[in-house]
């Protein structure tokens, strides 16, 4: 159970929702007003998308242990069998359930 | 108007459905078997909004109160969403009273498919935009209510499914990637990440490898540039 009383536990709460809309708002307050968007920021909105992207597929992998275990094998595995699939069709759905279904897979009955 | 924007934006979501769910119902879950009433995922899915924040408030929510070290820790686990807001700084604009809205909603996957889909000329984007934030909200607030009132009463034999969220952004990765003629960018976002990753562990390599993207990519803004952003 938690140590708290109700009061913490509403507050606790409360600074988790002020911080996460604080990092979700801050850009669209500082950079939205009449003056321009400066040249640097045009240009990080422009470039930062696709590293994003390639930062939350490394982010979803962040648990996932090279050394030990199965060494990462189902993921990347799965993970080359989704851009496989992908580079084929190229239909999202698709891509994905099939990267999926090969990683539950791999991980119920092979790992 | 509306529907045409919500049968748009629908079929972006499905993958969004199933991760969310698996997810969440595991959420609502972690803290029904923590000891902590339904009303706690339910509220938390709604106002917070941001699933590895919520998982990290449940310890939160079990260790002594330190309001200091609970607002510094929501900020560095959520400070990857303010590169979402200066990426979506113009398609955001005049959305009126939506705008409000999808900046609160504006998690990974909400930013991620409003960044990268095609939306059909006769859509309205303002609207396809909203259902899709407000699709994925609704998949992640009821996955955590029913988790929360079901507690371990549900058993799990789909170990893995959670993968489904790996494959999605990989799936956005390789689109964006196709979409543009240079991929530098990519690979300066995979490389800072993992080598962050490798450096500082998998509980403190996200704002370090935020830092490290934004001096990689200012220090070479010249060449990226010329070598053709979108």
């Amino acid at each position: 159970m938690s140590p708290m009383t109700l009061p913490q536990q509403i507050m606790t709460i409360a600074l988790c929702v002020i911080a996460t809309m604080l990092t979700r708002f801050l850009p669209f307050l500082v950079f939205s007003g009449k003056k321009e968007t400066p040249q640097t920021v045009q240009y990080l909105g422009k470039a930062l998308p696709l590293a994003v992207f390639g930062m939350l597929v490394v982010y979803c992998l962040k648990n996932v242990s090279f050394l030990s275990g199965s060494h990462g094998i189902p993921e990347l595995a799965a993970i080359a069998v989704t851009i496989l699939i992908h580079k084929w069709k190229r239909q999202m759905l698709l891509s994905i359930a099939a990267g999926t279904v090969c990683y539950m897979f791999l991980i119920q009955i092979i790992f | 108007m509306k529907l045409k924007a919500l049968k748009a934006a629908f079929p972006y979501t499905i993958p969004i459905f199933a991760g969310f769910w698996f997810l969440a119902l595991a959420y609502g879950i972690y803290m029904n078997v923590s000891g902590f009433s339904f009303w706690y995922p339910f509220l938390m899915s709604i106002t917070i909004f941001g699933g590895s924040l919520e998982f990290v408030a449940v310890s939160m929510l079990l260790a002594p109160f330190a309001p200091l070290q609970t607002f510094i820790m929501a900020l560095l686990v959520q400070a990857r969403h303010l590169f979402y807001g200066i990426s979506m700084l113009d398609k955001y604009k005049n959305m009126g009273w939506k705008k409000f809205y999808l900046i609160f909603a504006m998690c990974d996957e909400s930013f991620s498919i409003n960044y990268t889909a095609e939306i059909p000329e006769d859509v309205d984007r303002g609207w396809f935009y909203f259902w899709v934030s407000l699709l994925n909200q609704s998949y992640w607030v009821s996955g955590a209510l029913i988790g929360g009132l079901t507690g371990s009463l549900l058993k799990f034999n789909t170990a893995g499914l959670d993968f489904v969220m790996t494959a999605m952004f990989v799936v956005i990765f390789m689109e964006q990637w196709m979409k543009q003629k240079k991929h530098h960018t990519g690979l300066i976002g995979i490389g800072c990440t993992a080598l962050c990753l490798y450096f500082f562990g998998s509980t403190s390599f996200m704002v370090p490898a935020m830092i490290l993207i934004i001096v990689i990519l200012l220090a070479f803004r010249k060449p990226l540039e010329e070598g053709g952003l979108q």
